[in-house]
């Protein structure tokens, strides 16, 4: 078949590795001593590292969660917390090592922030190695930095928000980020301050049997709007790797934030990652995510409703194949008066693929007159293959509307016949089917990334990417 | 005029049940041909395999296309060779727009990529001629289509990819009368020397502005009987007892 040729050659997009050619890679393991040198390696203020040990002895003292997939393959003494790579901060991608720009031009950065993107940041391993924006952004005050150089220059803000929205206590692997965290971007967007382009940051971990831990955070101030997009992928390796990266978001009184995530990760990959939005009065946030490759994923993003009237929509995608567990959802706690949530999860599953829809949606006393509505829908490839769903449903309030709406199938023999009647193959006839039930997903994605997606859809339905 | 249809001494089971005992058909370009018969005699199941679905196995008999073996050729490759069916209950697809199907459609059995917007034209001026909204191609296939919609786009369907045989599976029931003269007139616009149809139906109306040349009566998985489209009639008013009998 030709067909299979031209994806292979798209595998190699992703799969393509660069040699382990780093300035600095830490020491296998996690211990205080290498904490310690991360923080030296980094120059970063004292008040930081003294986070990072307080996270560190958290680490120690929290258990392994009880429930979900099986994690007792990541063995952290194992995994280097921290590569530095050969490349400064730059501004200019000119300015970026050949290979590591190789690396983003493959994959189609720095094309993407000529055409649509108002900003951009790229890390590879632990550092980000290029960050800019557009001028005319900065004038209005518009901050969007990588994530070392936010505690420097803005010492204030960051230690009123970092770790307030996700507190390292939240579970085992957010104490292990913050113990060893490294990279990601810092955005503030002044009030009324309404961005029309997007801003995206991607992260590259290239090195094996590491891990990354970027720490994404986002302010969008009264009356702002953004949307911002985070890109993520690694070539496939034997041993495992990891991904351990944290995301808070504040949206205050009457701002808007879509966060749209687009990840790609090998299936060596243990995606253990966690995102979470405080949301204010009349504030509003959209998640748009679609979950493909790694070999574990525990992913669970989480909008707090505080603000009255304030909103959350989700909408989500994830694809297991062979060898994969994929464990994602969407919680929700609704804390203000008329505050709303609509909560769209979709999952695929083919070849022995587990996919797991577990969410919590809690519905405290004071919130009355809230709405929730929650849909999933599982899609079985073949009967080998699972999806389950796992809802939690606090609701403790009279005066709300709740709904909940779940259907689980196999892909129907049927439909497959109906479109091989009017000439589709097999495999062309599931594609379509697979690309239809995506497509409320991609539909919410700025039109390169909905192409991304579908390439995505069918590279894992030709069972691609390694 | 050449024979574009053999079906000899077909058999086949579905769950170990056998459904079609030893049928045998044959239809030659430039004809219309009706099969009727009671409802579980096997009509939808003789279509289907025709298409070689898997839900089906085969036990006996050969189906020949234009002189070629065609028994076991997969389900697409049999559409390409110039079969269409239309079905008695369309598939929903979500996610997928009519248009997008059709020029999917059209591109696979043509093996080649035709140009959109000549097809699009092409497909508006057959959908106003079936009297059916253009806004109907922007939607998911078939998905909160009505009724007679979905039979209306199977027709579309047909005039589109131009088959040389085109099997309707029931298209006509469930429609109003008006509908089903719209159907009747989609078929005269398909229809010339070369092509074919083979209508499966309960009723006679479809028929009555067609020129059908056999009518053939379907009884317990076999052909029991072939006559003129004055059998059709006498169905209508008598049903199919008599030939139970002689089955
Ligand atoms: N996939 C299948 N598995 C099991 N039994 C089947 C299958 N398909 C058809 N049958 C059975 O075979 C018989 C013939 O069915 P078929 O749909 O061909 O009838 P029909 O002549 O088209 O009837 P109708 O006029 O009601 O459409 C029925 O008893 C039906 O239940
Ligand atoms: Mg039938």
């Amino acid at each position: 078949m030709p067909k299979t040729q031209i994806e292979d050659l798209n595998t190699n997009i992703y799969d393509f590795k660069n040699e382990d050619n780093f300035e600095f890679k830490i020491q296998k393991g996690l211990t205080k001593d290498i904490v310690e040198e991360i923080s030296r390696q980094k120059n970063e203020p004292e008040w930081v590292l003294e986070i990072r040990l307080k996270a560190l002895e958290m680490y120690n003292k929290l258990d392994m969660p009880t429930w979900g997939p099986d994690l007792s393959e990541l063995n952290m003494d194992e995994i280097a917390t921290y590569v530095k790579p050969k490349s400064k901060l730059n501004s200019d991608w000119n300015d970026v090592p050949e290979e590591i720009k190789n690396t983003f031009d493959k994959l189609g950065i720095p094309q993407a922030e000529r055409q649509y993107l108002a900003g951009v940041g790229a890390q590879y391993d632990s550092e980000v190695v290029y960050h800019s924006i557009k001028e005319e952004l900065l004038k209005q005050g518009v901050i969007y930095t990588d994530f070392d150089s936010a505690i420097k220059q803005y010492p204030e803000i960051i230690k009123e928000y970092f770790s307030k929205c996700v507190p390292i206590s939240d579970h085992k692997f957010i104490a292990l980020h913050y113990a060893v965290f490294s990279g990601g971007s810092f955005v503030y967007v002044p009030k009324n301050v309404k961005l029309e382009m997007p801003l995206q940051s991607y992260f590259r971990l290239n090195s094996p049997e590491s891990g990354q831990f970027e720490h994404t955070l986002i302010i969008v101030d009264e009356g702002a709007s953004l949307h911002f997009i985070e890109g993520c992928s690694a070539p496939k390796y034997n041993k495992v790797n990891l991904h351990a990266g944290c995301v808070e978001l504040f949206v205050k009184e009457n701002g808007y934030l879509r966060y749209s995530t687009i990840e790609n990760w090998s299936k060596n990959m243990m995606n253990l990652n966690t995102k979470k939005a405080i949301i204010e009065k009349n504030g509003k946030v959209d998640w748009v995510s679609g979950s493909f490759g790694s070999h574990i994923s525990m992913l669970y993003p989480m909008s707090i409703l505080k603000g009255d009237n304030s909103q959350t929509e989700f909408t989500g995608i994830s694809f297991a194949g062979a060898g994969q567990n994929l464990d994602t959802g969407f919680k929700v706690v609704h804390m203000g008066k008329n505050t709303s949530s609509v909560v769209s999860s979709k999952s695929i599953s083919k070849s022995g693929g587990i996919s797991t829809y577990r969410s919590l949606v809690s519905i405290l006393p004071n919130a009355t007159g809230s709405k929730c509505s929650v849909s999933c829908d599982g899609l079985m490839l073949d009967s080998n293959s699972r999806s389950d769903t796992i809802p939690v449903n606090n609701v403790e309030n009279d005066e709300t509307e709740f709904s909940h709406e779940a259907r689980v199938g196999k892909i129907s023999e049927k439909a497959i016949f109906y479109l091989m009647t009017h000439g589709l193959t097999e495999a062309d006839a599931k594609a379509m089917i697979v690309r239809g039930f995506a497509n409320p997903v991609s539909k919410e994605l700025p039109m390169e990334y909905a192409v991304e997606m579908n390439r995505l859809i069918n590279l894992e339905l030709e069972g691609g990417i390694g | 005029m050449e024979k574009l249809l053999e079906i000899e001494n077909l058999c086949t089971n579905a769950d170990d049940k056998q459904i079609l005992k030893g049928l045998d058909l044959s239809i030659n370009s430039g004809e219309i041909h009706v099969i009727m018969g009671p409802n579980g005699a096997g009509k939808s199941t003789l279509a289907n395999v025709i298409f070689n679905n898997s839900a089906y196995t085969k036990t006996s008999g050969t189906i020949k296309f234009n002189g070629e073996d065609i028994t076991n050729l997969k389900t697409n490759e049999i559409a390409k060779k110039g079969i269409f069916m239309s079905f008695q209950t369309p598939e929903e697809i979500s996610g997928i727009s009519t248009l997008n199907f059709i020029k999917t459609a059209k591109n696979k059995i043509e093996g080649k990529t035709i140009y959109l917007p000549d097809l699009k034209k092409e497909i508006e001026n057959d959908m106003s001629e079936l009297g059916m909204k253009s806004e109907l191609l922007h939607r998911d296939l078939n998905v909160g289509f009505s009724g007679g919609e979905k039979k209306k786009n199977e027709i579309l369907q047909m005039l589109v990819l131009k088959p040389k045989l085109a099997i309707l599976d029931e298209t006509d029931s469930g429609l109003d009368v008006d509908a089903i003269r719209t159907v009747s007139k989609g078929i005269e616009m398909f229809k010339n020397d070369e092509n074919a149809v083979l209508i499966i139906t309960h009723s006679t109306k479809i028929l009555e502005s067609l020129k059908v040349d056999l009518v053939h009566i379907l009884v317990d998985g076999k052909i029991v009987y072939t006559g003129t489209s004055e059998l059709a009639k006498e169905i209508e008013t008598n049903g199919y007892s008599k030939f139970k009998e002689g089955a």
